[in-house]
């Protein structure tokens, strides 16, 4: 991991304190962000995501394949992420590491706990075939709160995505010409807080990260319910910090997916 | 899940293996109970059946893990192919590699890692049979194994699991009802600190069930801790009187 000097962790802290953060933010201000959808022709959606210096590509994919036999009338929803070594000095080549793995099935866990998709669309024969959907995280530049930005990232090209239009024939599936949009019946949003000085801030960046304590990635759905939470790092919260970010992420949520028209 | 099942709690309001809502499972804790472990513990509740031991504080391999500052601390956890009811491949899930980093993360603050720098301990958790909230267990039964082999905590780790089924918030959710229910909270506690120390969800919550997960995990945390501790006296009386 990269040092951060302990000048610069005392002047973050000591900001924090005050309620200012060293990039001129708010504690419950999030960065700029910045949605592009549609950037890969050759995937079935895509989108570009910012946030601040942070930026996430997801393409995703849709094969045919089998469902999972407790699961005979679902199609398959398949996250992964990369955190390819382009992205960070702090990063290596090869297969996939904890962080990556986490960060995978935490923006999985978003998407499927809330229902984001309508799976039983994506049945072609039941217990036969089905349409997986393949969301791929792609972390190009890594500026910190890689969690929300994947989450947003993979909603925004899960939005983007087509999929082929088909019949079955004497059980073989024969793909039609042009595109339905894949069902999307939920928007999940997921917010992340660093616990910095027994303080929290929202959408913490990479200086912040590698001197917060823990953090805490809680995912809400278009109801104002919690869908999904992953606490990180090797900290810890007050059971009152908790709940005091369980209602602060409801309202960045309400806020990002009403700038975002979702 | 969109399966169809039975009722998970009846009209008497009791759950599937007749306990009621915040009610815990039978939970049996041994420390002490492999030879060659600097310390292990070995817990049950419900059909779970876990082995937790702890390798260290020793030099690390490959020494480029090591830290100039603090011991670093490694987790495995691990099921068994026969733990489940389909076999599980031996070879690591990404779930398993993601439990073994979260529990890890719900072990760090408990421990004076400043105190050893550049050493390393290892956890090893075996899941001998699962029956739901196995990464709560393996916490309760890891935090144990580290008391055992005498590391300095600032306190003991207990965790344990809340949610939701049939539209009820319940305590320690066993396989069928993680499986069935509609929402999991895994909830790692350090009771004399009241911190949290590992703190999942899956499913759906209202913000006001959310809490009330919280409170039930925490009064569970409570009850276990003293199980906990009482485990961990009865290896030193037992030690005693094979002494006489």
């Amino acid at each position: 991991m990269a040092m951060i000097t302990r000048v610069k962790q005392k002047q973050i802290t000591q900001l924090i304190a005050k309620g200012k953060r060293l990039d001129g933010r708010g504690l419950t201000d999030y960065r700029e962000i910045k949605v592009e959808q549609g950037i890969i022709e050759r995937a079935e959606g895509s989108a570009r995501v910012l946030f601040g210096r942070t930026e996430i590509v997801v393409g995703t994919k849709i094969e045919i394949g089998q469902p999972f036999p407790d699961t005979p009338n679902e199609g398959v929803l398949t996250v992964n992420a990369e955190l390819v070594p382009l992205a960070s000095s702090t990063f290596e080549p090869g297969p996939p590491d904890e962080n990556s793995i986490e960060l995978a099935r935490i923006v999985d866990r978003g998407i499927r706990e809330s229902k984001a998709i309508d799976v039983e669309k994506l049945c072609i024969e039941p217990g036969k075939k089905v349409f997986i959907v393949f969301v791929d995280v792609y972390v190009l530049n890594h500026d910190g709160n890689l969690i929300d930005a994947s989450a947003l990232a993979a909603l925004a090209a899960l939005l983007n995505t087509k999929m082929p239009n088909f019949e079955v024939k004497e059980d073989e599936v024969k793909i039609k010409a042009g595109y339905t949009q894949l069902p999307i019946r939920k928007h999940p949003i997921t917010a992340t807080f660093a616990k910095i000085n027994d303080k929290l801030v929202v959408d913490p960046w990479l200086e912040e990260e590698q001197i917060m304590d823990a953090r805490l990635s809680m995912a809400i759905d278009d109801d104002g319910n919690i869908c999904a939470i992953q606490k990180g790092g090797s900290g810890y919260f007050a059971p009152q910090q908790v709940l005091e970010a369980a209602k602060m992420a409801k309202e960045k949520a309400e806020e990002i997916r009403k700038k975002l028209e979702w | 899940m969109s399966q169809k099942h039975e009722k998970l709690i009846d009209k008497k309001g009791l759950r599937l293996d007749g306990r009621k809502l915040d009610e815990l499972r039978p939970i049996k804790i041994e420390v002490g109970v492999l030879s060659n472990a600097d310390g292990s513990a070995y817990i049950e509740q419900g059909k779970n059946k876990i082995l937790a031991a702890i390798y260290g504080p020793k030099e690390l391999h490959p020494k480029h893990l090591a830290l100039p500052d603090r011991m670093a601390l490694r987790c495995r956890y691990h099921m068994a192919p026969f733990s489940v009811q389909e076999r599980k491949s031996p070879a690591p899930s990404r779930r398993e590699v993601e439990l073994s980093k979260v529990i890890r993360e719900s072990l760090e603050p408990s421990i004076f890692l400043e105190y050893y720098p550049r050493t390393g301990i290892d956890v090893f958790v075996e899941v001998l049979q699962a029956d739901g909230s196995t990464r709560c267990a393996s916490i309760t039964a890891a935090s144990l194994a580290l008391a055992d082999a005498g590391i300095p905590m600032r306190d003991l780790v207990v965790a344990c699991s809340a949610g939701k089924i049939d539209g009820t918030m319940v305590l320690d959710l066993m396989d069928t009802e993680d499986k069935m229910g509609e929402a999991d909270v895994p909830f790692a506690l350090m009771p004399n600190l009241n911190a949290i120390t590992l703190l999942q969800m899956d499913g759906i919550l209202t913000l006001e069930e959310f809490e009330q997960a919280v409170n039930l995990a925490l009064e569970g945390c409570r009850k276990i801790y003293a199980m906990q501790k009482e485990a961990l006296k009865a290896k030193y009386v037992s030690v005693k009187e094979v002494e006489e």
